[in-house]
Parts: structure tokens; C-alpha cells; sequence
């Protein structure tokens, strides 16, 4: 992809009177030497594929291959489906889906990295749960989905999307600024809107550490995708509301990297401080691995 | 990078480093192998090497080699799969100096005793780079036709192989030579665009200073 920020995304988006969805479909079409047709046919299939980890998830019950994890989307199903839900059913709907997409990639099941396997939940939990409760219809979304993605691209150029790298802000944080861009174009906000959903959503997630117990994508993996999609929906109402983000968009992205850079490599993945290293997390590790 | 870099691949979880990357190492040793593997060795190194039974990496690296892509549902069984198609492997805990944490190596063996190795990272996000073929040390993504030519170092090689390409309108991306010692064996790492039939690998072979040549597809 050619763009190298947001701002130039937002500009170009503007001068031509478009989404950001159509021309970064138009651009990546001439990139990849394809027709605009085939890849969005190729991401509607993303989403099918993130649909079917949702039934997964919430269906199968079962535990992960640590057998550390597993069965919470079914209990948050149960929930939400009482109508005892707090928030009701629009957020817990995304709570669900983030669980089962997150508890899915947990048991080795079929997923779409978003951008990465660790924090799969956030952006489909966002999208499809919009789709449902808003009845909006599957190409809106699945256009999104190029909006979320290009914002990714100029996060992975400028920072990083890999916890091992960034810890969890570049991770769940991330995703959850591109869920932020994508639900706020599917609900009809500007092309500047969306930068400013993505910013205040990665604003608000900035120095969270990647502290995975035991070294695998689970404790706190799975609720923290629970968290990123939450997140991503403050930031999208907080930027339709008209609510701008202060610090603009790419500089947070820069801020985000340094942050990454300065945060010590126990907390980046290495399952050696934060979580991974209290009393529960070792003895936990002790089980697994024996 | 292009949107199904950022929103993909699709893939078995947990970990797009740990199973999807692998799965795509995995592919690249069988690709350079040709023949199927008989005899798989599998050295983990760094934090591959700490996790990898409860990540699937195993799994993973076996399903690719046996071909599989990164969302293919047989990765789970892969094991039992490589049992009954009587590939014989190993797995062992190294530490290999100075490489990504997330690096493996791969020793594979076909029935006629040809043997290749492959010492690959998996980086994020399901990319990899493949850091060595042999003894070559190299650095390649996958992502591009790539044609690896071994020759004597001697003057007009590089003409008589780009010629080739040349004229069946390749364009050639990224273009790398090395040779350890002056008129010895040298490698041209070529990286090319779109794809190129085998029939342009055996023109390149036909050279009497030529080694060999092999043409590894994008994965």
C-alpha cells in the first residue's frame, strides 16, 4: 500500500469525495494486479471465515490445548441471552464474539489474524456485531474491513502490530483502533471521524504490556479481546459524537512505538514479568509444562 | 505490505507466529526438497524451542511440510498424518547464536538420500523470512518467485542468467550475488515478478559453470 499515514489517507479521501474503504480498495487493486472485484470477493471470505470462528467458539465448549482456557463465550452467551445483560445486547453481543473468536484460536480452530492471532477477536467481534444488531448489509462491512486494514498497514509501517515487539498496545491495541475506524465508517462517520476513532481508541489502550501466562495466547489474551473490542467502540462513538482526539492520529502511532521501545523485554511477550510472573501464573506454567 | 498482509492469513491458531509462520517454513524446506521428505529433522531455537508442543508449533511445521497451507483443519492431526504417510521425524530444543527468538531449522531427507536444510524466522503476523538454505545465508520472505543459481565465479554469469530472463520479459525484483572466496562457488539470489515455468530453470542449468538452480515459488 502506498500510503505512508493516516493524514494522507484522510486528504486523499477527501479530495476525492470518498470512503476511505473505496480508495484503499481502487489502490490496492492496482497494487496487487487484480480487479477491485476480486479482492473484495477475497475479504468477504475473511469475514465468512470470521463468522464461522464465532460459531466455533461459542459452540464447541472445549478447552484449549493447555487445557488452561475455554467455555467462557458460551457463559457470556448465557448471559447476554437472559436480558440481565448491564449494557445490553449490542455490547454484549461483542463480548461474546470476542470471547469466541479468542477461545476459537485458543483450540487451534480456523481464524483471521486481525492483524495478529493473539488479538483475532477484536475486529470481527466489532464489525459483525454492528451487522446484526444494526442489520447493515455485508458489503458495507466487508468494505470496512479495507478501511480497518489500511489503517493496520500505516500502524505496522510506523510502530508495530507484534506483542513481541510493542507488547499488547501493538497488539490489542491495534486492533482495536482498526475496529474503531471500521465501525465508525459503517455507521456513516467521515473519513476524519475515523481517524479520530482510531486515535482516541489507541490513546486509550497506550503502555499495555504483553504478559501472556505460561508464553501462550490465552491468560490474559482472551479477556483482554473482550477489552479491545469495548474499546474500540468508545473510541467510534466518542469520534460520531464529534468528539476529535487531541494528539492526531499519527503522532499517537508514534507515540505507541515509543513507548513499545522503552518497555522492558520481560514485558514484551517473553512470559517473563507482569501477569506470566505472579504466584498463580507460575504455578499455572508448572502445570502446563510440567 | 497489502490489506490480506495486515487482515490475514487465514489460520489455525493460536499464534500466527508460532503456527501460521511455521506452517509457511515448513512449505518453503518441502518446496526445495521436491521429492517428498522421508525424514524430517526439526530443530527449535529461542522462544520456539520453549513453547512450541503447547503453541502446535509442531504440528504446524509438519503440516507444512507435508503441504499443507496455514488454514488447512489437518494441521491438528499432522502428526498422526505424518505417521501413516511414513515420514520419519524428530524434534530437538537448540539455540541457535544470534537468530530471531522465533527460528527454526529444518533438516529434510527424500528416499533417493537427497538432503536439504532450511533456517527460517517466523516474524509476525504469519511472515517469515528464510534466513538460510545450506550453507547460503540468505533473506527471503516468501513472497516473491525466487530463483537461487549456484556457479563458478567467473566473469559473465550474471549476463548469461539475466539474458534468460530477459528475453521471457521477467522482471526481476531484487537481485543478490555472493561468493565466499574469489573464483569459487558463487550463489545469485534472484527475486523476481509474477511466476516463471520450470522450462526457464532448465535453460539456466544447461550453463557448464552452473551448479544448479533451483526456483522457489511464493508461498
Amino acid at each position: 500500500m502506498k500510503y505512508n499515514s493516516i493524514a494522507e489517507i484522510v486528504e486523499e479521501a477527501e479530495n476525492c469525495g470518498k470512503k476511505i474503504s473505496e480508495i484503499v480498495l481502487e489502490e490496492q487493486s492496482k497494487a496487487l494486479e487484480v480487479s477491485e472485484n476480486e479482492i473484495f470477493e477475497r475479504m468477504k471470505n475473511s469475514l465468512e471465515v470470521m463468522k464461522a470462528s464465532v460459531e466455533e467458539g461459542i459452540k464447541s465448549n472445549k478447552r484449549s490445548i493447555s487445557g488452561l482456557t475455554g467455555g467462557s463465550a458460551a457463559k457470556m452467551k448465557n448471559y447476554v441471552d437472559s436480558g440481565l445483560s448491564i449494557c445490553g445486547n449490542v455490547f454484549g453481543e461483542a463480548l461474546v464474539k470476542a470471547l469466541a473468536i479468542s477461545e476459537t484460536n485458543a483450540c487451534m480452530g480456523k481464524i483471521v489474524a486481525a492483524p495478529t492471532a493473539g488479538s483475532c477477536g477484536i475486529l470481527p467481534a466489532a464489525v459483525l456485531t454492528v451487522m446484526e444488531e444494526k442489520n447493515i448489509d455485508t458489503d458495507t462491512i466487508v468494505k470496512s474491513l479495507f478501511t480497518a486494514s489500511a489503517f493496520g498497514i500505516v500502524i505496522a509501517k510506523n510502530a508495530s502490530i507484534s506483542g513481541a515487539e510493542g507488547g499488547c498496545q501493538a497488539e490489542c491495541g491495534s486492533a482495536s483502533a482498526m475496529a474503531a475506524a471500521a465501525l465508525t465508517e459503517i455507521c456513516g462517520g467521515s473519513a476524519k471521524m475515523c481517524a479520530h476513532a482510531c486515535a482516541i481508541s489507541l490513546k486509550n489502550i497506550l503502555g499495555l504490556v504483553c504478559d501472556p501466562v505460561a508464553g501462550l495466547v490465552e491468560i490474559p489474551c482472551i479477556k483482554r479481546n473482550a477489552m479491545g473490542v469495548s474499546n474500540a467502540f468508545v473510541g467510534a462513538e466518542l469520534a460520531l459524537a464529534g468528539i476529535e482526539s487531541a494528539i492526531p492520529v499519527d503522532e499517537v502511532i508514534m507515540a505507541m512505538k515509543k513507548i513499545g521501545n522503552s518497555m522492558p523485554s520481560s514485558l514484551k511477550e517473553t512470559a517473563e514479568g507482569g501477569l506470566a510472573a505472579t504466584p498463580t501464573a507460575k504455578e499455572l506454567t508448572k502445570k502446563v509444562f510440567g | 505490505m497489502d490489506v490480506f498482509d495486515i487482515l490475514g492469513p487465514v489460520m489455525l491458531g493460536p499464534s500466527s507466529s508460532h503456527t501460521a509462520g511455521a506452517v509457511r517454513i515448513g512449505k518453503y524446506a518441502a518446496m526445495l526438497l521436491k521429492n517428498p521428505a522421508v525424514k524430517a529433522d526439526i530443530y527449535f531455537s529461542g522462544s520456539f524451542a520453549k513453547t512450541y508442543k503447547r503453541h502446535g508449533t509442531d504440528k504446524a511445521i509438519i503440516g507444512g511440510i507435508l503441504n499443507m497451507d496455514t488454514d488447512d483443519i489437518r494441521i491438528r492431526e499432522s502428526l498422526d498424518i505424518a505417521v501413516s504417510k511414513a515420514l520419519d521425524f524428530n524434534f530437538y530444543k537448540t539455540d541457535i547464536d544470534g537468530a530471531h527468538p522465533n527460528t527454526v531449522l529444518i533438516e529434510l531427507t527424500d528416499k533417493y538420500e537427497n538432503k536439504i536444510s532450511v533456517q527460517g524466522a517466523s516474524v509476525g503476523g504469519g511472515n517469515i523470512i528464510i534466513t538460510k538454505i545450506g550453507d547460503t545465508e540468505i533473506g527471503i520472505d516468501g513472497k516473491s518467485t525466487t530463483i537461487i543459481v549456484h556457479h563458478m565465479d567467473i566473469p559473465g554469469m550474471i549476463s548469461d542468467v539475466t539474458n534468460i530472463l530477459a528475453r521471457r520479459g521477467v522482471n526481476i525484483g531484487k537481485f543478490e550475488l555472493k561468493r565466499n572466496n574469489k573464483g569459487g562457488i558463487a550463489v545469485m539470489i534472484i527475486e523476481i515478478d509474477g511466476e516463471i515455468s520450470e522450462s526457464v530453470n532448465d535453460e539456466i542449468t544447461k550453463f557448464p559453470n552452473v551448479i544448479s538452480s533451483t526456483v522457489l515459488n511464493a508461498i
